[in-house]
C-alpha cells in the first residue's frame, strides 16, 4: 500500500507537514515537525530511486486517473536523482535550522517559517516527480511564492525589496512559462510529457513549437538565474535568512533546471532543440558570460552572502555549459554539477551561517581573524571553497572534469582553457576571504566569536565532507549521472 | 486584403498581445510597486486568454451530457485557467502584502525613493 | 606486511601524525617525540620498501576509481623509490633540526608547523608513489596548499607577500598549464599511467608533441624552470627548516622528479628523441642554470643565493633528461639525491647562522668558521658537492651528465655544464674562503641584530647538519643502492627499444653494483 503511493507521498508529506507547522504555531515544535519531515522524504526518495534502479520508470496515476488524461507522477533516474538530491540537502540541513532561524526571526513568525521552508520543498519535489506540464506550473509556483515569502522574512529591511524584485521577476518567468505550454497544448492537444513528446512529431507546422520553445527557455531561465537573467539572485541570497539562503541555494535553481532538462531532452528532443537553431551556442556564449561575468562581480564583493550568491550565478553557468555541449560527457557534467554545486555550495552558506550566528554579519570585515576564533567553521569554508575552485579530490573537480573532457570531444582546447581561467577567478573571490579570515588578526565583536553550536556544526560538516566525499567516490553522482546523460541523448523515455 | 483578413479573423489574439506588451511595459517602466503589480497582473491575464481563445468552439456548450447539445467547448483550457487565476491571486496578494511591508520598513512605495534611502542607509 | 600495506602505511603515517600533533600542543616534548617517532616509522617503512624494490619488486594497489577513467592508485618504480627514500630520510633529520631551530628561535604556532609539516611529507610520499598522472596532481596540490602556512609563517607582511607569490605562480602554472596537458594528455592517448617507454608513441606527433611538452614543463612550477621560477626565492621568507625540506628536498624536487617522470614515463625518452620535439627543453634548461647562477653571484642574502642556487640546480635535472640519453637520465635520478642532502645542509648551516649569530647575509660571514666549525665544515661540503667536485655527491649527477652529453654529441649541454661549474664555484669558494680565512669584520659588532658572543647553534640543529654533510660525501662513497635504483628506472624505461646502456664506469666504490 504504501510502497505503492511513494510517488504520491513524496510531495503529500511534505505538504501536510507545512499545514501541521501551520497548525502547532509554536516555533520549536514547527521545527521538529519539519525535522521529522524532511528525515521521511529522502527515506522515500532513496526507496524510488532504488525502485528506479531495480525496475525502470514508475508511472503513478495520481487519482487512479490513466495518463494521459489523468495527472501522471513520472519518476525516472533524473527524477529520482533530483528527487533525492534535493530532500538529502533539506534532511542534513534541518537540524542546523533551529538556532540559526532562532536567531534571525522573531517567536511569533518562526512556524510560519518551517510551514514556508515545507511548502517550497513540496513545490520543488513536486516539479521534479511530475510528468504534467501544467502540474509542473503549479508546483513551480508553490515553490516560489514561499520562497519570496521567506526571503521577505530575512532581518535587513532589503529583504523585502529583494522578495519584491524576485517575486516579479519570477511571475514574469513563470508567466512564460505558461505562455509556452498554452502553445504546446494548442499544437499538441496534451499536458503528458510523455504524450507530448510522441506528439510533436506529427506536428505540422514546427514555427509555435519554437515559439513555445523560446518562451520556456527564457521563463524556466529566469527561475534558475541564466545570466543576464540572474539580477535578483544575489540580493535575494544575500538578505534571506541564512537557512533560507543556503537551502535555496543549494535546491532552488536546481529544481528550475531539471524542468528545462526535461523539456529539451525528453519533450522536444535533442534534434529539435539543438538541430534547428544555434541554441547550443546560445547556451554555450551565456554559460561564458556567467562564469566569466558573475566571478569578477564575486570578486569585488564585500558582503559574503552576496559574494556566495554570485558564485552560484557563475556556478549555474557550469551546469547549462554542459547542456550546451549536448553530448555525453558534458551532459554527465552538467547533471553531475547540480548535485556537486548542491553540496559545495550549501557547505559553503552553512559555514558562512555559523558566522553569520556569531557575528549577527558575514561582512568581510567579520571575518577577520576568524580562523583563530572559529577554527572548524573555517577549515570547512576553507575546503567547500576548494570544490567551487574544482581543486581535485574535491566534487568540484568532477564536474569541470566531465566539462572539459564534453569540450574535448568538440575539439574545443580552448573552452578547456577558459574553464580552467573562470577557476582561476574563484580562486581569486575564496582566497580573499581566506586571507582575511587566516591572516588579519582579530579585531571587535570577533575577539568574543567561538565556534559555533555542534547542532549547527555537524550538519555543516556532514556537507563538507560530502564535498570531499563526492570528490573520490562518485558512483551515486557522476555514476548516475552519465546513465541519465546517456538516456536523455538516446531520447529514452 | 487576404493579410487584412488575417488580422481581423485572430483579433482575440492581438488583444491578447496586446494585453501582454501592454502589462509588461507596465511592469518595466513604472516605478510605483503596486502600479508594477497591476502591470504583472494584466499580463498574466492575457495569458489567460491565449488558453481560452482555442478551447473555445463558437456555438458550444459546457460539456454536459444531454442529447440536446452535440458541440461542446473544450472544458480542459477552463479548468487549467482557474487553476492559473487561483495562482495568480496568490502571487498578487503576496506581492501587495510585500509593498505594504516596503511601505512599512521605507516609508515609500516608489522605487527610486526607496533606492535613494537606501543607499543612505 | 605486504609491499601494498606499506605504501598505504608511508601514505598514512605522516597524515595520521597530522591528526595527533594538535592533541598535544600543550606538551610541546610529548608533540615532538610524535614527530621524531613517526618520522622514524616512516623511514623503516621506506627501507624495507627500498630492499625489496631493489630486489626486483614492483608493488602497486589501486585505491578507488573516482570515475571510471580516473583511479587514484599507487605504484613503486625506481624513481620514485629514489624521491620516497630521499625525502623520508631527511625527513628524520630535518625534524631534529626543527625542533633545535623552532625552539631556539621562539618561533609561534609551533604545532600548526609540525602539522603542516607532516601533511607536505604525507603528500610528497602521495607523488612519488602515484601511478598516474592524476594521482600525481592531486598530491601536488595538497603539497602546495600544506606548504603554503609554511611559507608564511612569520605572519608578517613580507611573508604574506612571499606566500601570495608562491600559491599564485605555484597553483596558477599548475590548474593552467599542467591541468589542461594533463587532460588532453588522456584525450590523446586515453591513457594517464605512467608506461615503460612512454604512451605517446604513434599517438601524438608534431607540433602537438612539443606543445604538450611545453605545458607540462611550465606547469610544473615547482621545477622552476625560467620563467616560472619567481617563487623559490620567495618562498625564502619561511622558517629555515622549511626552506631546508620543503624548497631544497620536497617541493622543488617533486617538481623536477615530476618533469623526469612525465618525460621518461609519459612521453619517452627513446620516442621525443626521434621526433626531436624536446630538443628545445635543452636550450631553455641551459638558460636558467646559467641565469639563476649568475644571479645567485650577485646575492647578499644568503638564503637568496641558496635560493637561486637551487633552481640552477634543479636545471640541472630537467637538463640531464633534456639531453635524452639513457645515461644522462641515470645522471638527473642521481642528481635529484644528491642535490637534496647537499642543498639541505645547506640550508641547516644558514639557519644555523641565524640561530647562533642571527646572520642572514654572506658579508657577515667573514671569520665565522672559527667560531662555529661545525656548521661552516657542514657547509663547505655542501658547497664543494653544489660545484660538483669529489669526494662530494654532486660529482655523481655531473659525471653521468657529462658522459651523456657527450655520447649523444650535445655539445651545447657539455658547455653549459662546465661554464656553470666555474659560476658555482664563483659563488661558494669566496664565501667558504673568508668564513675560515680571513678575521671576523671589527664593525660586525656594531649592527644591532648581530649576536658577537656566541658558540655553535643548538645541539639538535649541529646533529642534523653534520649527519647531512656527512651523508652528502656517503652517498658518494657508497653510491651503488642510488646507481642501481637510477638504472634500473631507465632500462625499464628502454626496455621496448631494446637499447640497455652500456653499465658506465663508476669512478669511485661503486662496489655494491656488483
Amino acid at each position: 500500500m504504501i510502497v505503492d503511493n511513494l510517488p504520491a507521498l513524496q510531495v503529500i508529506v511534505p505538504l501536510l507537514g507545512a499545514i501541521l507547522c501551520v497548525l502547532v504555531r509554536r516555533g520549536w515544535l514547527a521545527w521538529f515537525i519539519a525535522l521529522v519531515v524532511s528525515w521521511i522524504v529522502p527515506l522515500i526518495a532513496v526507496a524510488l530511486i532504488l525502485q528506479v534502479l531495480d525496475g525502470g520508470v514508475i508511472s503513478y496515476a495520481m487519482g487512479g486517473w490513466a495518463p494521459p488524461v489523468g495527472i501522471e507522477y513520472r519518476v525516472d533516474l533524473l527524477s529520482a536523482f533530483v528527487l533525492l538530491l534535493i530532500s538529502m540537502v533539506g534532511a542534513v540541513m534541518l537540524p542546523y535550522a533551529n538556532l540559526s532561524v532562532e536567531s534571525e526571526i522573531s517567536d511569533g513568525k518562526r512556524a510560519w517559517f518551517y510551514a514556508l521552508y515545507l511548502l517550497c520543498m513540496t513545490g520543488m519535489l513536486g516539479i521534479s516527480i511530475t510528468g504534467d506540464a501544467f502540474n509542473a506550473f503549479v508546483f513551480l509556483e508553490v515553490s516560489s511564492l514561499s520562497t519570496y515569502a521567506m526571503i521577505a522574512l530575512g532581518k535587513d529591511r532589503r529583504a523585502l525589496l529583494a522578495a519584491y524584485q524576485y517575486l516579479i521577476m519570477g511571475t514574469i518567468g513563470a508567466t512564460f512559462y505558461v505562455i509556452a505550454i498554452g502553445i504546446l497544448y494548442t499544437m499538441t492537444g496534451t499536458l503528458n510529457m510523455v504524450d507530448m513528446s510522441g506528439r510533436l512529431g506529427d506536428v505540422a507546422t514546427v514555427r509555435p513549437l519554437f515559439a513555445a520553445l523560446a518562451f520556456l527557455t527564457v521563463g524556466i531561465s529566469l527561475k534558475f538565474a541564466l545570466f543576464p537573467l540572474h539580477s535578483w539572485l544575489p540580493n535575494a541570497y544575500a538578505y534571506a535568512p541564512t537557512f533560507a539562503t543556503a537551502f535555496l541555494a543549494s535546491t532552488a535553481t536546481k529544481a528550475a533546471v531539471y524542468l528545462i532538462l526535461r523539456f529539451f531532452f525528453s519533450v522536444y528532443g535533442v534534434a529539435l532543440v539543438f538541430g534547428i537553431h544555434p541554441i547550443s551556442e546560445m547556451l554555450i556564449a551565456l554559460s561564458l558570460m556567467a562564469m566569466f561575468g558573475a566571478s569578477i562581480v564575486a570578486v569585488y564583493q564585500d558582503n559574503i552572502k552576496r559574494m556566495l550568491a554570485y558564485s552560484s550565478v557563475a556556478q549555474i553557468g557550469y551546469i547549462t555549459l554542459g547542456f550546451g555541449l549536448a553530448n555525453v560527457p558534458g551532459l554527465t557534467g552538467g547533471v553531475v554539477h547540480l548535485a556537486n554545486h548542491a553540496v559545495t555550495k550549501g557547505a559553503l552558506f552553512l559555514a558562512v551561517g555559523g558566522i553569520v550566528y556569531r557575528m549577527g554579519a558575514a561582512h568581510l570585515d567579520d571575518f577577520k581573524g576568524i580562523g583563530k576564533k572559529m577554527p572548524l567553521t573555517m577549515a570547512g569554508f576553507t575546503i567547500a571553497g576548494l570544490s567551487i575552485i574544482g581543486v581535485p579530490g574535491t566534487a568540484g573537480f568532477i564536474s569541470k572534469w566531465y566539462l572539459a573532457i564534453a569540450a574535448l570531444e568538440h575539439g574545443w582546447g580552448w573552452l578547456v582553457m577558459l574553464l580552467v581561467l573562470s577557476s582561476l577567478i574563484s580562486v581569486i573571490y575564496i582566497g580573499r576571504v581566506v586571507e582575511v579570515a587566516y591572516f588579519r588578526e582579530p579585531e571587535g565583536k570577533v575577539m568574543n566569536a567561538t565556534e559555533m553550536p555542534l547542532s549547527m556544526l555537524i550538519p555543516a560538516w556532514v556537507m563538507i565532507l560530502a564535498t570531499i566525499y563526492f570528490g573520490i567516490e562518485t558512483s551515486w553522482t557522476a555514476g548516475i549521472a552519465s546513465q541519465i546523460a546517456t538516456d536523455l541523448l538516446a531520447g529514452v523515455q | 486584403m487576404a493579410a487584412l483578413q488575417e488580422l481581423v479573423n485572430h483579433y482575440n489574439h492581438w488583444i491578447a498581445v496586446f494585453l501582454m506588451v501592454a502589462g509588461l511595459y507596465v511592469v518595466v517602466a513604472r516605478g510605483n510597486m503596486v502600479k508594477k503589480l497591476v502591470g504583472l497582473s494584466l499580463f498574466q491575464t492575457s495569458v489567460y486568454l491565449i488558453y481560452l481563445t482555442p478551447g473555445k468552439i463558437i456555438g458550444g456548450t459546457a460539456p454536459i451530457l444531454s442529447d440536446e447539445f452535440t458541440v461542446y467547448s473544450n472544458p480542459l483550457p477552463h479548468v487549467l485557467i482557474l487553476t492559473a487565476i487561483v495562482v495568480g491571486i496568490a502571487t498578487i496578494a503576496l506581492g501587495l502584502a510585500l509593498v505594504v511591508r516596503i511601505n512599512e520598513a521605507f516609508g515609500s512605495i516608489e522605487e527610486d525613493e526607496i533606492f535613494e534611502k537606501d543607499v543612505e542607509a | 606486511m605486504t609491499s601494498q600495506t606499506l605504501i598505504i602505511l608511508a601514505l598514512v603515517l605522516p597524515a595520521l601524525t597530522v591528526l595527533v600533533i594538535p592533541l598535544f600542543h600543550r606538551q610541546p616534548n610529548l608533540r615532538e617525540t610524535i614527530t621524531i617517532t613517526s618520522s622514524g616509522l616512516l623511514f623503516l617503512t621506506i627501507l624495507i620498501l627500498l630492499i625489496r624494490v631493489l630486489d626486483g619488486e614492483r608493488p602497486s594497489i589501486e585505491l578507488i576509481r573516482v570515475v571510471p577513467d580516473l583511479p587514484i592508485s599507487f605504484a613503486i618504480e625506481p624513481l620514485g623509490m629514489i624521491f620516497a627514500a630521499v625525502a623520508g630520510t631527511l625527513w628524520i633529520v630535518n625534524s631534529i633540526y626543527s625542533i633545535g631551530y623552532m625552539r631556539g628561535n621562539n618561533e609561534p604556532r609551533q604545532t600548526q608547523f609540525y602539522m603542516c609539516f607532516a601533511l607536505a611529507i604525507s603528500a610528497t610520499m602521495g607523488i612519488a608513489f602515484a601511478d598516474n598522472l592524476f594521482t600525481l596532481f592531486l598530491f601536488y596540490e595538497v603539497l602546495t596548499l600544506s606548504t603554503y602556512p609554511l611559507v608564511t609563517h612569520k605572519g608578517n607582511a613580507e611573508a604574506k607577500a612571499g606566500g601570495r607569490k608562491y600559491l599564485i605562480i605555484l597553483l596558477g602554472t599548475s590548474t593552467v598549464l599542467l591541468l589542461p596537458a594533463i587532460i588532453w594528455t588522456w584525450f590523446l592517448t586515453g591513457s594517464m599511467t605512467f608506461t615503460i617507454g612512454g604512451i605517446m608513441a604513434g599517438k601524438v606527433d608534431g607540433l602537438t608533441l612539443g606543445l604538450l611538452l611545453a605545458l607540462y614543463v611550465f606547469g610544473i612550477g615547482k621545477a622552476a624552470v625560467m620563467p616560472m621560477h619567481g617563487w623559490l626565492p620567495a618562498a625564502m621568507v619561511a622558517p629555515t627548516p622549511v626552506s631546508a625540506l620543503l624548497h631544497a628536498v620536497a617541493v622543488v624536487k617533486a617538481g623536477v622528479f615530476t618533469v623526469v617522470k612525465v618525460i621518461v614515463y609519459i612521453f619517452g625518452i627513446d620516442y621525443l628523441a626521434d621526433t626531436g620535439a624536446g630538443d628545445w627543453l635543452l636550450y631553455i634548461a641551459g638558460f636558467t642554470i646559467l641565469m639563476a647562477s649568475v644571479i645567485a653571484l650577485r646575492q647578499d642574502n644568503l638564503k637568496r643565493r641558496l635560493a637561486f642556487s637551487t633552481v640552477s640546480q634543479l636545471s640541472y635535472v630537467v637538463l640531464a633528461v633534456a639531453i635524452l640519453s639513457p645515461i644522462s637520465a641515470i645522471g638527473a635520478a642521481m642528481h635529484i639525491a644528491a642535490h637534496a642532502v647537499s642543498k639541505i645542509t645547506l640550508f641547516f648551516a644558514a639557519g644555523s647562522l641565524y640561530t647562533a649569530a642571527h646572520i642572514t647575509k654572506i658579508s657577515q660571514m667573514r671569520g665565522i668558521g672559527r667560531k662555529m666549525p661545525w656548521t661552516m665544515t657542514a657547509f663547505a661540503i655542501g658547497g664543494i658537492s653544489m660545484i660538483g667536485l669529489p669526494p662530494t655527491a654532486g660529482f655523481l649527477g655531473k659525471w653521468f651528465m657529462l658522459q651523456g652529453a657527450m655520447e649523444g654529441g650535445k655539445w651545447v649541454a657539455v658547455g653549459i655544464i662546465i661554464i656553470s661549474t666555474i659560476l658555482n664555484a664563483g659563488y661558494f669558494l669566496p664565501v667558504i674562503v673568508s668564513a675560515f680565512l680571513r678575521p671576523v669584520d671589527p664593525n660586525a659588532s656594531k649592527d644591532k641584530d648581530i649576536v658577537t658572543d656566541h658558540g655553535e647553534a643548538p645541539l639538535g640543529i649541529v646533529i642534523a647538519l653534520t649527519l647531512t654533510a656527512a651523508g652528502t660525501i656517503a652517498l658518494f662513497l657508497f653510491p651503488g643502492p642510488l646507481y642501481e635504483l637510477a638504472s634500473a628506472m631507465v632500462d625499464m624505461g628502454t626496455e621496448v627499444t631494446n637499447v640497455a646502456p652500456e653499465p658506465p664506469a663508476l669512478p669511485v666504490g661503486g662496489n655494491s653494483h656488483e
